[in-house]
């Protein structure tokens, strides 16, 4: 899923001076799975945001609602009537929701309420670690389905480099696990280790984000 | 076989003598005099002198540029590039411009990632974006590129060829241990034509590794310079041991040097022993030997070791 995590209250309140009707929006799919901009989320922050904007010298009236998709246009249409009272909109969704909205109610300012920040997976309960970064050339079949652009900090292609630690974790911090090492492990016990030794030219990042804007056309889809 | 580049440590290494490489690191400012002081103390003593690239991911004076200061002071730099900074584009010009400054001996590694530089107590630059377009196995082989075939990685020819000794470096002894062999064989088939390693002090395990990178018959295609870290201190063992990835110390090792009413005499004492050891495994053709922080104290032990002076080749 897409994650996302609230921006600091303090960021929002500096956001809102000088609005007075402010609308919280949320969105039931990703960012609900993981806490951050679902209708328990939306419905949390909204008195907290009139709060502390009430403590800020410049009270606003907050609304909320919660669109079951913000990135889906006739979803967002549910909330037109609440938009057009409102003068500013706080959204909770992902960065693809948000501008959405952004775009349907062009006049109304759009504030981000969150920072999204990756493609993970709920591992456990409130642990959600990275498992894509949308490099536009996936290469899990070559990495016994573990992804390195991903998971590896420093996306490498060819094995593990000098930084994992004597537990097998990461450089980076100790919670996060050498992806290579884990690729290694899962290669060997296939027996299949020998799959890892060739030496893996440099990656095409065109078709990723460093590529510019992603443009993707379905002829078959258009009619 | 011809020479690649013909740098001095190739020649010392293909006339078959022990090699011996050292470390200069940049300073955090753009002193020449910072560099030539350290080159001043250790001009002489050693066949190659690695200049760091922003190590632990510290702005520092650049390596290409402290690698020339080197050259023009009468040492041979071994330039590191790492894969953090830069991506393809910036990699190939900066080695078509070392080339032109007369650096021939590159060090190709995947570099500390751009959240290391605040884990000391400089604020480094934690909020960077690390590069990583290629890695260091693709780099060695972009370089090795570049020399052989007079291409850039994207095909299009470079109007000559740049003469480069190509290094890399090896970490024997990091987990996933079954895979840190292989991982020198990637990088030697990928074009690495000689090898530094993470510091050694577990010899027992280093030869373990060395044994099975003899087997496959990688210390024939590469040279391979265990690498040796002057210890001063238990502290500082212990230190390493836990921290620095790789890098396994012995606790008998620690024990000795927190026995010592003498820590510096008996790190050097050591680090002698070390050299002897490692001189003494097959496949090994020489040491990066350093002393972080005490370049002082490299030619008493570089003397004593009996390395000194270096062959003319
Ligand atoms: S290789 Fe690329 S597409 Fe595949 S999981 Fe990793 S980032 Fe995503
Ligand atoms: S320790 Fe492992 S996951 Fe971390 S940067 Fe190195 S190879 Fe990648």
């Amino acid at each position: 899923m897409i994650t996302a995590e609230w921006k600091p209250i303090e960021e929002m309140v500096g956001y809102l001076r000088g609005h007075k009707k402010v609308l919280v929006i949320g969105c039931a799919t990703c960012v609900a799975e993981c806490a951050a901009g679902g209708e328990r989320e939306v419905e949390t922050l909204a008195p907290l945001l009139a709060m502390a904007m009430q403590n800020d010298g410049n009270p606003v009236e907050v609304k909320s609602a919660t669109l079951e998709r913000q990135c889906e246009p006739e979803f967002v249409e549910a909330i037109a009537e609440a938009a057009a009272e409102a003068d500013a909109i706080v959204s909770l969704a992902c960065g693809i929701g948000m501008q959405l909205v952004a775009e349907r109610f062009v006049d109304t300012p759009l504030y981000p309420g969150v920072n999204t920040t990756s493609l993970s997976l709920r591992e456990e309960p409130g642990l959600w670690t990275s498992r894509c970064a949308a490099c536009g050339d996936c290469v899990l079949g070559l990495t016994f389905g573990l992804c390195p652009v991903a998971r590896c900090a420093k996306s490498l292609m060819n094995g593990p480099c000098g930084g994992t630690r004597t537990d097998g974790m990461c450089e980076i911090n100790q919670d996060t696990p050498c992806i290579w090492r884990l690729i290694v492990e899962r290669a060997t016990a296939r027996g299949r280790l020998e799959d890892l030794t060739q030496v893996r030219p440099p990656k095409n990042w065109s078709n990723s984000p460093a590529g510019g804007p992603k443009r993707m056309l379905r002829e078959d889809l258009r009619s | 076989m011809s020479l690649r580049a013909g740098t001095k440590l190739e020649k010392v290494l293909a006339a078959g003598h022990f090699a011996l490489t050292t470390e200069v690191g940049p300073p955090r400012g753009p002193d020449v005099d910072a560099v030539l002081k350290k080159a001043r103390i250790l001009k002489g003593l050693a066949d190659g002198y690695n200049v760091t690239d922003n190590q632990t991911a510290v702005v520092r004076m650049s390596s290409i540029a402290g690698s020339k200061i080197l050259l023009d002071a009468g040492l041979e730099p071994v330039a590191q590039m790492t894969c953090r900074d830069r991506n393809r584009i910036a990699m190939q010009s900066d080695l078509l411009g070392a080339a032109a400054l007369g650096l021939r001996n590159i060090l190709a590694i995947s570099g500390d990632h751009q959240g290391a530089g605040a884990s000391g107590k400089l604020k480094g630059h934690p909020g960077a974006k690390g590069v990583y377009d290629v890695d260091s196995m693709q780099l060695i082989s972009i370089i090795k590129g570049m020399r052989d075939e007079g291409l850039q990685a994207g095909g299009d020819a470079l109007t000559s060829k740049p003469a480069f000794f190509i290094g890399a470096a090896w970490t024997p002894l990091g987990p996933p241990i079954e895979f840190r062999v292989l991982r020198l064989a990637k990088k030697v088939a990928a074009g690495a034509d000689f090898i530094q390693t993470q510091a050694v002090y577990d010899i027992k395990a280093f030869a373990q590794q060395m044994a099975k990178a003899v087997d496959m018959g990688l210390a024939e295609k590469t040279a391979i310079l265990p690498g040796i870290i002057v210890p001063r201190s238990a502290g500082m063992l212990n230190y390493m041991n836990n921290n620095v990835p790789g890098v396994v110390v012995p606790q008998e090792l620690i024990g000795r040097m927190k026995d010592a009413s003498d820590p510096q005499a008996e790190g050097i004492k050591v680090t002698l022993e070390l050299i002897e050891q490692v001189r003494e495994l097959p496949g090994v053709k020489g040491v990066h030997l350093q002393a972080i922080e005490a370049e002082e104290l490299l030619p008493e032990i570089i003397n004593q070791a009996g390395l000194s002076p270096r062959p003319e080749v």
